[in-house]
């Protein structure tokens, strides 16, 4: 591999994705050569563009759908069988049953096998699914072949790369990523956490000035809400030899929610308007609702002095005027639905509401089930409590915050979390936030992960952190069963939270005898908040607060170096790649064999 | 006219060949009359001429369409243009067609937006006084009104103008058709 000419970051998001760069050889800390990629796609069959976005959608044509050639791409070898980006989006509002979407919110669900193929998720006989593995890999694909189109002589798998991962992905999730990154080629990629690559790109802007904003004991809170999921994460000012420091604290928990619900949520509100009016709505204009409640809420957030935004759904058919339905968005029907919705005022012991799903929930996305953000962050302050040491505070204090996503392009919702986060802090009696200004509120994370891929390289600062959790296994006592009484379960903690990248970590001692040939199945446990447990640390009681319950973890010792049905003893090691993903391995200590345990297993009655 | 006899006919051969020999002009007019067509549809002078330089064609030319209906296609697709030009609009009322109105022009805006860089050709405010100077460009700037004397003019700004700093189509793969501005559609 010839020298890397430059530092690569892609934004892998929910709805749209983008890839920036440094170069590396003429930036240093004050003149950073940061530049977004344009992405060659097609738009419309048979026109390909430029755009610096690419949106994350797949579309599976119908053989005879689109003429010879429509989709031709610059580069050779592009799929004829599919398309990505913004034609996808655009033929999938017409023919939703061939499209792909939300890609990346399926490569995090536990509860399905995620290399199955099963997108589109409702979708006709004759139609070639695709697992969210392989439609994140095509996503990928296009942008390598974009990036090489640019840069033939520097392909973008001999360059610096790091890919953005909510920081809230479990390590199954962050291990597909690194794997579809590997399915595209991209051996070299390492994961950076979004909240921090907009840190990153926070500090790439301000250049040697950052340290001028931030001071030492200040706990930065980044709040990022993107087209599907948002996601918290603190950072920590601190004082090294002389220098400041700053260390991923803790990051929030998972959360199915973002942008495309709340443009969503405005669609619904307008469709029962229109449908209060007697005007009925067919499946064409139900689409394109979406589309102008978008277009209606941005419009009245960027002109405050508006009162309400006209909304017109044209005629389906070539009768544009004779079809058209119209009505429109209120400011007031605005706030209520956004503000109140999803950004509502709560108090800082405010905690998400969950109810018990109905018994016959359909399999989809399992978005969250409270919208509103603000308890969403009063739950992750909460819980983080003690994420400074300090044990007698009912909520974590930041400091600062730093927003994170389009969402906040409106002043009106940056302005309120600053106001809910005032008011808690003021209630506690400490200081209000300062917000850190001059975010780039939609291309962060892609520059933020090109400017790390250049920290990685020796350069600027970097954020220290190491993984954002803690792990257990759980092993089920050797007491007898009680009838009626699940079997006691203890959790052995194999991965100390804050383990660094391409470390390992101490063997616990425990053993477990596993019959050769035969898959063993464990629980798996994560915790955010216990930061003292170290490897071998068995708990036998916790609350639900403190430790969640992942995916189950999944070994099979091969039976080419062992007798099938014989019992191997094995004890568990975690370590964290370079590449930032969690690896478990069963270790014989007396053959010194390995087997690798499986993150992404799947109930085989389930789902 | 009496067709001449073979005589005649045979001096007139004589003759014609030593005038086709030396006059340039009269050989190309026999040229022509040889091709079949009329020497004399251009100019009825049966006198020979002086060996003219033969006027340059006019300069005009065909301007490429594939661009043209490209782009039509292009606010078709994005803001239903041409929907909105075809149809009837004797049928609804003003608000009627305000409202699809606001629809078109909002969605077409976008598209030029993303794919040409607008500029006025003229800064100031339309209205103001502006000085036009010796050596304007006729192309970008109109004289209207009183128009007599020698730059620099002075007037009112009635029009700002428009200038295409910048165009940028998709790129187009091989036998895509720009005739289609809108694909016929049918749900299934």
């Amino acid at each position: 591999m010839s020298e890397p000419k430059h530092a690569v970051g892609i934004d892998l998001g929910t709805t749209h994705c983008a890839v920036a760069s440094v170069e590396i050889a003429t930036s240093d800390r004050d003149t950073l050569v940061l530049s977004g990629l344009g992405i060659p796609q097609v738009v419309a069959p048979g026109e390909v563009e430029t755009r610096p976005l690419l949106p994350s959608f797949l579309y599976l044509p119908h053989p005879s759908e689109l003429p010879p050639a429509a989709l031709t791409l610059p580069w050779p070898g592009h799929p004829t069988d599919l398309v990505v980006g913004e034609a996808a989006r655009a033929l999938g509002t017409k023919v939703a049953l061939r499209l792909v979407s939300s890609a990346k919110s399926w490569l995090c669900q536990g509860s399905i096998d995620r290399r199955a193929p099963l997108l589109p998720l409702h979708t006709a006989e004759d139609v070639q699914k695709l697992s969210p593995l392989a439609a994140t890999v095509e996503y990928l694909n296009h942008m390598r072949n974009a990036w090489d189109h640019d840069h033939p002589d520097a392909p973008l798998a001999q360059q610096l790369l790091s890919i953005g991962v909510p920081a809230s992905f479990d390590p199954a999730a962050r291990e597909l990523t690194a794997e579809a990154a590997r399915l595209a080629g991209l051996d070299q990629a390492v994961l950076i956490e979004e909240p921090q690559a907009a840190l990153y790109s926070w500090l790439g802007v301000n250049g040697g000035a950052w340290r001028e904003q931030v001071k030492v004991g200040d706990v930065i809170l980044v709040v990022d809400v993107g087209g599907g999921t948002s996601d918290f994460s603190l950072i920590n000012v601190r004082e090294r030899d002389g220098d400041l420091e700053l260390e991923r604290i803790a990051v929030g928990e998972h959360i199915l929610l973002g942008g495309d619900n709340m443009d969503l949520a405005l669609a619904f509100y307008l469709k029962s308007e229109l449908e209060a009016n007697g005007q009925k709505l067919d499946n064409a204009q139900l689409a394109t609702l979406t589309q102008a409640a978008r277009a209606a809420k941005e419009r009245l957030l960027n002109l405050p002095d508006e009162q309400a935004a006209p909304v017109v759904l044209p005629g389906r058919g070539s009768k544009l005027v004779g079809g058209a339905l119209k009505t429109e968005l209120k400011r007031s029907d605005l706030e209520r639905v956004l503000l109140e919705g999803f950004f509502p005022i709560v108090e800082a012991a405010a905690r998400p509401a969950s109810r018990p799903r109905g018994a016959l929930t359909q399999i989809g996305l399992p978005y969250a089930q409270d919208p509103a953000i603000t308890r969403h962050l009063a739950a992750f302050l909460g819980r983080q409590a003690g994420a400074l040491g300090n044990n007698q505070q009912s909520f974590v204090r930041p400091t600062a915050v730093l927003y994170n996503g389009g969402v906040f392009k409106s002043e009106l919702l940056r302005e309120r979390i600053r106001g809910v986060l005032d008011a808690w802090l003021s209630g506690a009696g400490a200081e209000p936030v300062r917000v850190l200004p001059g975010a780039d509120l939609e291309a962060a994370v892609a520059r933020g992960a090109a400017y790390y891929g250049w920290v990685r390289s020796g350069n600027g600062i970097r954020i220290r952190g190491g993984t954002a959790m803690a792990y257990y296994v759980g092993i089920e006592s050797a007491m007898p069963a009680v009838p009626g009484l699940p079997p006691q379960l203890t959790a052995l903690c194999i991965a100390p939270f804050g383990m660094e990248e391409g470390t390992a970590a101490a063997m616990p001692p425990a053993e477990f005898g596993l019959v050769v040939g035969e898959p063993v199945r464990f629980h798996f446990f994560g915790s955010s908040t216990r930061r003292e447990d170290a490897a071998g640390s068995v708990l036998e009681h916790w609350s639900d607060n403190e430790l969640t319950e992942l995916q189950d973890i999944e070994v099979t010792l091969a039976a080419d170096q062992q007798r099938p049905g014989d019992v191997v003893s094995v004890q568990l090691q975690a370590a964290v790649t370079e590449v930032g993903t969690l690896q478990l391995a069963a270790v014989n200590i007396a053959s010194g064999l390995r087997w690798k345990v499986e993150l992404d297993t799947r109930d085989a009655t389930a789902g | 006219m009496q067709d001449p006899g073979f005589f005649t006919r045979f001096m007139l051969a004589f003759a014609l060949f030593f005038r086709v020999l030396f006059d340039a002009a009269f050989a190309g007019r026999a040229l022509l009359l040889r091709s079949g067509s009329d020497p004399d549809a251009d100019h009825h002078d049966h006198q020979p001429q002086p060996a003219p330089a033969p006027p340059a064609p006019p300069q005009l030319h065909e301007a490429p369409a594939e661009a043209a209906l490209q782009l039509l296609g292009l606010l078709q697709r994005e803001g239903r243009l041409m929907d909105f030009l075809q149809e009837d609009m004797s049928a609804y009322t003003d608000a009627q067609v305000g409202a699809a109105a606001r629809v078109v022009h909002d969605q077409c805006k976008r598209a030029l937006d993303s794919h040409l860089q607008l500029e006025r050709i003229r800064n100031e405010e339309e209205g103001s006084r502006v000085s036009v100077p010796k050596g304007f460009s006729p192309s970008e700037i109109r004289l209207l009104g009183n128009v007599s004397g020698e730059p620099p003019f002075s007037g009112a700004l009635t029009h700002a103008g428009w200038r295409v700093a910048r165009i940028e189509l998709p790129k187009l793969s091989d036998g895509h058709d720009v005739h289609i501005i809108a694909p016929a559609e049918v749900e299934l």
